[in-house]
């Protein structure tokens, strides 16, 4: 194959495909969440749109389309309207290198198979970790620039919140780069051809989990949108389509860190253990891991009710910080040879 | 070629500044305009705004970012050296083992003046 094929043209097309999987799994994210967390309650959820209401959220995005966008008379004009875009682009672009499968002929696209992944950097796990620290920026931007109470408040704990969860996720993500010995998004699943990281790093493991959910905003952390006290948090003041944007970009974190607890403790698009005579295609492995997560992630909304503000910091720094220290240590004993 | 593969990074980032761009003037055109005075006041619960939103907030927000500037900038020290930690051996472990120390003595030090309480 020649360079412009390569570099140019399928990776275009794959982001093409990507995009389009993301966005859909982001619509029927939020159908999903609204049923499930219906059932729990012992209640219908939407049913009207549609059969069983699958067309809800098609018909939200449409009246967010159609809404009138407001820009507060006080708000920063522009800051205004760059905060979402700041929010959902390093959203999308964390998904450059995750790997959904082991390889693809893009539905006959390639003439050979290609890497099932869009870049195969060799500094992958990095370059999610700083591309969705950006992501920080659109919030605390979005509550700022509302010039509004509610908002700045939310932006604030937020920003808050988010740094302060960034730091035990980081530490929870160098056991399993110390096993693979790579950043490559690729290379740390083909190391986990003989075990999961999941047993040896079980510790690294429960702490990601909490820290991914605090790290996308999402309940029991949700004190950034807390609407018993801050009525909507950092996106008070948005309507329409940039209120669509901030909400995309929540749903696509939620996708961004499911699939690096897949990539990295669960095995990437590697099938179960003894259930490999099912030959499923890779990327059925790896939708079912993620969305073993995503589940998780209503499971929890439904279950457990919200933290306290210094309750959520305290068990940041003062819990997590400690035990990823510990287990970097532990990992780095048994290596020892 | 190491560096090309970067190429899609430019691809993909194109598209996605595009995308809400597009998004947002495409909806200029279906979407109502109307003024209003009242509707474009900051949000009050109803009440009228009394004092400005932009005032004095919390130190501890503050605290809270100079301790993980810090904290950020080791952590990703440690990724290099997690990569190569096999190779390393012993002589990584206790260099870690020493750059940990340190790093853990700030955090201890940061404990006990308060730092990471939140009242």
């Amino acid at each position: 194959m020649d360079f412009t094929t390569t570099y140019v043209l399928l990776p275009t097309a794959k982001i093409i495909a990507v995009f389009i999987v993301v966005l859909l799994t982001v619509l029927f994210l939020t159908y999903a969440e609204r049923k499930v967390i219906a059932f729990m309650q012992v209640r219908l959820g939407p049913m009207r749109v549609g059969p069983w209401g699958l067309l809800q959220p098609i018909a939200d995005g449409i009246k967010l389309f159609l809404k009138e966008d407001i820009i507060p008379l006080k708000a920063d004009r522009f800051v205004y309207w760059i905060a979402p875009t700041i929010s959902i682009v390093p959203a999308l672009l964390s998904f450059l290198v995750v790997p959904w499968g082991s390889e693809t002929t893009l539905f006959g696209l390639a003439k050979q198979p290609v890497p099932a992944v869009i870049s195969d950097l060799n500094i992958g796990l990095l370059y999610i970790l700083a591309i969705s620290s950006i992501g920080i920026y659109g919030i605390l931007l979005g509550g700022w620039a509302s010039n509004s109470k509610y908002p700045l408040l939310g932006g604030l704990r937020s920003a808050a919140q988010m740094v302060s969860y960034e730091v035990p996720l980081t530490l929870a993500l160098v056991g399993p780069v110390m096993m693979a010995n790579t950043l490559s998004t690729r290379g740390i699943v083909e190391a986990q051809k003989g075990m999961w990281f999941v047993v040896p790093q079980i510790l690294a493991f429960l702490v990601y989990i909490a820290c991914a959910v605090a790290e996308t905003n999402r309940a029991p952390y949700d004190l950034p949108e807390a609407e018993t006290e801050l009525v909507a948090g950092f996106h008070t003041e948005y309507s329409g389509m940039k209120f669509a944007f901030f909400y995309l970009a929540e749903y696509a974190n939620m996708i961004v860190v499911s699939s690096i607890a897949t990539i990295c403790f669960l095995g990437g698009w590697l099938p179960v253990p003894g259930l490999s005579f099912l030959h499923l295609p890779s990327f059925v492995w790896f939708a079912l891991k993620v969305g073993v997560f995503l589940f998780g992630y209503l499971w929890i909304r439904a279950t457990y009710p919200r933290y306290r503000y210094d309750q959520l910091m305290a068990i940041g720094w003062k819990f997590f910080i400690p035990v990823t220290l510990i287990n970097i240590f532990i990992t780095a004993f048994f290596l020892l040879k | 070629m190491s560096h090309a593969q970067y190429i899609p990074l430019l691809i993909f980032l194109v598209i996605a500044i595009l995308f809400p761009l597009v998004t947002l003037a495409i909806a200029r055109f279906f979407r109502p305009s109307k003024f209003s005075k009242s509707k474009l006041s900051p949000y009050e619960c109803g009440i009228e705004e009394i004092t400005e939103a932009r005032e004095n907030f919390n130190v501890r927000y503050y605290i809270v970012a100079v301790v993980f500037l810090i904290f950020d900038v080791e952590t990703i020290f440690l990724y290099p050296w997690a990569v190569k930690y096999r190779v390393l051996g012993l002589f990584g472990f206790v260099e870690m083992g020493i750059f940990l120390l340190i790093l853990i003595f700030g955090y201890v030090y940061a404990w006990k003046k308060g730092a990471l309480e939140w009242e």
